[in-house]
């Protein structure tokens, strides 16, 4: 039997591919890059979600990866026509020049 | 035919308010006078096809009901609107749609300059529905919808002419003054709910022998509140402040609402209830006295008015009494008599007033008047002849009705043999007065030199036919309406026959409680006769000393003012009753009102409103700066929020 990757690992990583997003995500000023860092958690959760439909031999966590991936999917199309309208009209993507929605 | 019309009755006057209040402006004046006039003589039309079928009926079958339609029905509560017609009704609604009839013709005349035709009308109309309403009403509501429909009216036509600043104060006045009667009226009737379960007429008053204890609480109780309501209504002491105002209005409208009809509700109410009073001698005592003393206090202001309506309207207030002193001591057939004969006379006089201003061009002091006679040749002579009924001289319709009411309080007995004696000679002193006013009025305005101005002498002028043929008529009833009812003449008291059935059981209820007036058959007719003639020669001497005053000697009144100063100046300015309710009722309760607008309404619930709404602000301004509109921040707080929550989820 082939000596293989243990489970932890994985969450290991995919904690690690997590918490770049995160962290991408607040500190990052770029909308295109928050979108990327959004991503990479959502990628993130993929991995995790495989691993462990490995694990228990099961083909739950591969139907859900695929639903992440094809609503990620969408999202994209829409999250990049909304920034290409606000460079548009503001000629930036830097998510600080969007501040008017506020009390 | 006839009594299976009945509901057309009132209902036809409401047709023509509606069509001329909504064709107000649009309507020609020919078609707004056609309906006007037209429905209401339809009206009248049925009431004597009604009143012949009721003749020919044997006396006792004189009641007829006529249910239109249920009207409320709630737990214990049910009220019909039904239309019941006996001799009473009948006689009121002929008096209302007759007198009413031809004061609408005078009105197409009088009003006919006026721009707001069709609204005048629109509002006689209604005014003459509701009227219809109260008099035929078979239960306490919808006589109190109708007792509410014609004080609407009578207010909307006194403040006729809304732009003159005095007469919508005056419909005001009215409105709220008649307010107060109202409030007791209602508390009567809830009383009348609560004793006997039902509102209606007939009910009430068959019960009412059984059901309530003679000269018992509840009784004179329920009297005394209806008895609020009737001195609202009728403008009896204290309560009499608004009819004097009320002729701002348009003259005819002096003559049919505060003249011939509205005012005389409260009479009409009370004869309707008679049952209820006959049981409570007290508050019929108080009926009495305040008729009486009204009849005495309004004559004594009227002795020096100058103005020609408040004269009549004074007069009107007096009489008014006088039928009040009749309900009051049980003398229901003449008070009713009275009214009726003042219907017929006192809408004469006012729409003479009228005609004698519209001659004129709408002059009222009577101080410029004068030799008036070759002018006004007609309304000179049909004045008159109302002036002569009014006065009670033989055999006009006045003497009959007024000296009924002397007699009859004369010999009534309830409070003491010697109340009815007070009750008589105050009535008496009354009489006198009235003779002595009205023919002042008279003298000034149609005698003597003119005093006329100048300007209005260019266009003195005999009024149109329109308005001269109803004053003819209503000479007529005036000379001849007493007739309906002589004294001591076998089968000459015909309104009595005619009535009978209606206050028969209260004749009963009185003789055994044994007061009231003693039956008429009774009585003494050498003492009738005596009490007669002196009544006549008070008039006489009436007429005798207006006469000395004012046409043989003109300058004794003011040579006779300026002796008696404060007397005069307290007559002429009422008694100073409109100050003293101004200084002690309404100044205090504005300054009560406003008190409690600025320190209450303004400072406690307005204060606590606002300030309900500026901590929630305030609040909010605080809350406010979390909002930053940086979306970096608010995802820092869902994220530090997520940890706290997976923090406390891990490390429980």
């Amino acid at each position: 039997m082939a000596p293989t990757v243990p489970l932890v690992w994985y969450q290991v990583l995919a904690a690690i591919l997590f918490t770049i997003g995160v962290v991408g995500v607040l500190v990052r000023r770029s909308a295109l890059i928050i979108f990327m860092s959004i991503e990479l958690m959502l990628n993130a959760v993929n991995l995790s979600f495989v691993a462990f439909s490995r694990q228990h031999a099961s083909m739950d966590g591969h139907i859900i990866v695929f639903f992440v991936m094809a609503v990620a999917a969408a999202e994209v199309a829409i999250g990049l026509a909304i920034i290409v309208a606000i460079f548009r009209n503001k000629e930036t993507a830097s998510v600080d020049d969007v501040h008017l929605l506020k009390g | 035919m006839g009594l299976s019309l009945l509901w057309l009755v009132p209902t036809l006057p409401l047709i023509g308010a509606i069509v001329n209040g909504f064709g107000a402006g649009r309507l020609p004046r020919r078609v707004v006078s056609a309906i006007g006039t037209g429905t209401v003589g339809l009206a009248f039309a049925i009431a004597v096809a009604c009143f012949a079928q009721m003749l020919a009926m044997p006396a006792e079958e004189r009641f007829f009901g006529q249910q239109l339609f249920a009207w409320i029905d709630s737990g214990d509560l049910s009220v019909s609107v039904r239309l019941a017609l006996d001799p009473l009704s009948a006689l009121m609604m002929l008096v209302v749609t007759g007198v009413g009839f031809l004061i609408h013709v005078y009105s197409t005349g009088y009003m006919n300059h006026e721009k707001a035709y069709g609204r005048y009308f629109a509002y006689l109309n209604l005014f003459t529905f509701a009227m219809l309403t109260l008099v035929l009403a078979d239960n306490f509501l919808l006589m109190f919808f109708g007792w509410e429909g014609v004080g609407l009216c009578s207010y909307l036509l006194i403040g006729f002419w809304y732009q003159k600043p005095a007469a919508a104060e005056a419909g005001k006045k009215a409105f709220v003054v008649n307010r107060i009667g109202d409030w007791g009226f209602l508390l009567g009737i809830f009383l009348v709910f609560v004793t006997f379960g039902t509102l209606d007429f007939g009910r009430v008053f068959s019960e009412a022998p059984s059901r309530l204890a003679l000269g018992g609480e509840v009784a004179t109780w329920i009297g005394l509140l209806l008895f609020v309501g009737a001195t609202g209504k009728s403008a009896q002491i204290p309560l009499h402040v608004w009819l004097p105002d009320a002729m701002e209005g348009p003259t005819p409208v002096s003559a049919l609402i505060h003249a011939a009809t509205m005012v005389t509700a409260g009479v009409y109410m009370i004869a309707r209830c008679h049952i209820l009073y006959a049981l409570a001698p007290t508050a019929l005592l108080v009926v009495a006295i305040v008729g009486a003393a009204t009849a005495l206090f309004a004559a004594t202001i009227g002795l020096v008015q100058k103005d020609i309506k408040r004269v009549l309207a004074y007069s009107t207030v007096s009489q008014l009494g006088y039928m009040f002193l009749a309900m009051g001591v049980g003398a229901y057939t003449a008070g009713v008599f009275h009214l009726m004969t003042h219907a017929f006379f006192k809408a004469l006089l006012f729409l003479g007033a009228g005609s004698v201003i519209h001659a004129l061009s709408g002059e009222q002091d009577m101080d410029r008047m004068g030799g008036l006679k070759s002018h006004l040749p007609r309304t000179h002579l049909t004045m008159l002849v109302a002036t002569l009924a009014i006065a009670g001289v033989f055999p006009l319709a006045g003497f009959f009705s007024k000296d009924e009411i002397l007699w009859s309080a004369f010999s009534s007995t309830n409070g003491g043999p010697l109340a009815g004696k007070l009750l008589w000679a105050a009535g008496l002193i009354g009489a006198f007065m009235t003779a002595f006013y009205m023919f002042r009025l008279y003298f000034m305005t149609f005698h003597g030199a003119s005093r006329v101005t100048e300007e209005a002498k260019h266009h003195v002028h005999e009024s149109p036919a329109s308005m001269t043929l109803p004053l003819v008529l209503l000479a007529v009833l005036s000379a001849i309406g007493g007739l309906v009812q002589i004294p001591l003449l076998a089968g000459g008291q015909r309104l009595e026959a005619w009535l009978e059935p209606v206050f028969a059981d209260a004749a009963r209820v009185a003789e055994a409680a044994g007061h009231g007036v003693a039956a008429h058959g009774a009585h003494d007719p050498g003492l009738e006769v005596a009490l007669m003639a002196i009544s006549l020669v008070v008039a006489l001497a009436g007429i005798f000393v207006a006469h000395r005053f004012y046409v043989a000697d003109p300058g004794a009144p003011k040579r006779l003012a300026e002796r008696a100063t404060a007397f005069y100046r307290t007559l002429f300015n009422k008694y100073w009753i409109d100050e003293i309710y101004d200084a002690r009722i309404v100044q205090p309760m504005r300054r009560g009102s406003e008190a409690l607008w600025i320190k209450f309404d303004a400072a406690v619930i307005d204060g606590a409103v606002n300030g309900i709404a500026r901590q929630i602000e305030r609040g909010a301004a605080l809350l406010r700066l979390a909002q930053t509109g940086y979306v970096q921040v608010y995802a820092l707080i869902l994220t530090l929020g997520l940890v706290v929550v997976i923090g406390y989820l891990a490390l429980r």
